[in-house]
């Protein structure tokens, strides 16, 4: 049996003035899903994300919400992060930021629980105490995803926040995310240019062009098909 | 020292202004506004300098100008390129009008200068029965909105990514400093204000990795300045802002040379 939808966009279309961005998306993401969002820089896959997060008002059509319009909770790893080296808050503090809301200053004792669980969950409990600014870029980009995770979302949004990486650390990161994935049924969309990658660790793929939207399996997605789709560009 | 009223006065003023500052200090550090609130200094210059042409108390021609015009930066600087350019125009603007009203005022030299460089003797019980709501009021939104405030000024993308009220989280934090610059102008005036606003917080965050140990770090570096300034000034009689100025700045470089021995390891 196929698990519940949690995400459905229908015949989505984004239009900035004079710029058309996408139209007639169609899109149900069940939960559990790992899609791969590829596509040249400038087709919308961001635009898109926004719109997903209720951020941004559709041109047409709509993004609901399944069951209900409470029961998607997103974490979101946006690409960039303006973190200098001087930047002086510990890699737990940091995951913490995320905990907000009408609440005492100070962390209660269930919010320090949650929030050493998911850094146990991201492999970063050893490097709780160390100052973000002063971690390495794969260190960092766990302590965003577990920023991003500590609110325990139902589903993930990657937006191109392996890009800066290394090989091995892209690696590292997304087999984290993967093992997440399948052993906490998070749902996930990767928004990447990366296809080795997306055909590794999705089950599904959207394709976004300018002429249109493809999506599918992830075994459909080939190099030579995200190139044929960026010609137009 | 503290059997002369002016002293008394002094001390309880410079210790309500030290823990506001490094409370709103490390706030400013995160979110990169020194240079708008040496501005909102300047600005509160100009706002004493109405209130002296108005018959005014100085406190409350800054506060008036301070909060009005730390909306309008808010809004013309949402947008961070922007804002350089926007604080440069208005500070230009301001420091103009405050000598056109010193001039008004038919005020002398000396006047200028004890608004621009703050006065110990000046300051009476009512003065900092004023200072002291004025600083409840300011934590009082600051503990309200802190775990937001936190957030949006120690990971801006990450908040704003969240759907966080950034914009008006923006304007409300400009306000709050707006009421910090105009209480603590009292004692280092207005165009030293930045010292007590800004180098405890920038030297607490070399040594301290949460908001809350920042706090408590630049509040007590704050503390030891004015406190120490005041005793310095009263014994030498030499202006307070100095030995402030000089203790602050001394604090900054040690831990700008700390943390360059520890990188150096």
């Amino acid at each position: 049996m196929s698990e519940p939808a949690i995400l459905k966009l229908e015949n989505l279309g984004v239009t900035f003035p004079n710029h058309p961005v996408f139209a007639d998306l169609n899109l149900t993401i069940r939960q559990g899903e790992f899609w791969s969002i590829v596509g040249k820089n400038g087709v919308g896959k961001t635009t898109l994300m926004r719109a997903i997060l209720h951020q941004l008002r559709p041109t047409t059509g709509k993004v609901t919400y399944l069951p209900n319009a409470n029961s998607v909770k997103i974490g979101y790893v946006p690409q960039f992060r303006n973190i200098d080296s001087d930047y002086p808050l510990t890699i737990k503090d940091f995951v913490g930021l995320n905990l907000t809301g009408w609440k005492w200053p100070w962390l209660s004792r269930k919010e320090h629980a949650e929030i050493d669980h998911i850094l146990a969950e991201t492999g970063l409990t050893k490097l709780a105490k160390r100052p973000i600014g002063q971690a390495s870029g794969g260190e960092r980009q766990k302590a965003y995803l577990a920023q991003a995770l500590v609110e325990s979302p139902n589903l993930l949004i990657l937006d191109e926040s392996t890009a800066s990486l290394d090989p091995v650390t892209k690696t590292e990161l997304l087999d984290l995310v993967i093992e997440l994935n399948q052993r906490l049924h998070l749902t996930v969309l990767f928004v990447t240019h990366d296809i080795p990658m997306a055909r590794k660790y999705s089950s599904q793929y959207l394709m976004l062009t300018p002429d249109g939207v493809e999506q599918g399996p992830i075994s459909g997605l080939t190099q030579a098909k995200v190139w044929e789709g960026e010609k137009n560009v | 020292m503290f059997s002369y009223e002016f002293m008394r006065n002094a001390f309880a003023a410079g210790t309500i202004i030290a823990i506001i500052c490094g409370i709103m200090g490390v706030f400013v550090i995160a979110r990169n506004m020194s240079f708008l609130t040496h501005t909102l200094s300047e600005i509160g210059f100009s706002g004493a300098a109405f209130g002296v042409f108005a018959g005014w108390a100085p406190l409350n021609g800054m506060l008036l100008f301070t909060v009005i015009s730390s909306v309008i930066v808010g809004q013309l600087s949402a947008r961070s390129e922007r804002r350089e350019a926007a604080t440069s125009a208005i500070s230009a603007l301001f420091i103009g009008l405050g000598i056109l009203f010193l001039s008004l005022a038919n005020k002398n030299a000396s006047y200028a200068t004890s608004i621009l460089f703050g006065s110990v003797i000046g300051i009476s019980a009512s003065d900092v029965r004023q200072m002291l709501w004025l600083s409840v009021l300011v934590l009082l939104v600051v503990f309200v909105i802190y775990r937001f405030l936190k957030f949006d000024s120690f990971d801006h993308t990450g908040a704003r990514v969240k759907g966080l009220w950034t914009n008006t989280l923006s304007i409300t934090f400009l306000v709050l400093v707006a009421l910090s610059v105009s209480v603590a102008a009292q004692i280092v005036g207005s165009l030293l204000i930045f010292i007590l606003l800004t180098l405890p917080a920038a030297t607490a965050k070399y040594f301290a990795h949460t908001v809350g140990g920042m706090m408590t770090l630049a509040v007590g570096l704050a503390l030891i300045g004015v406190w120490a300034g005041l005793t310095l000034s009263y014994v030498t009689n030499y202006p307070v802002s100095f030995f402030i100025a000089a203790i602050e700045a001394v604090f900054y470089f040690l831990a700008l040379g700390w943390q360059k021995l520890q990188t150096a390891e």
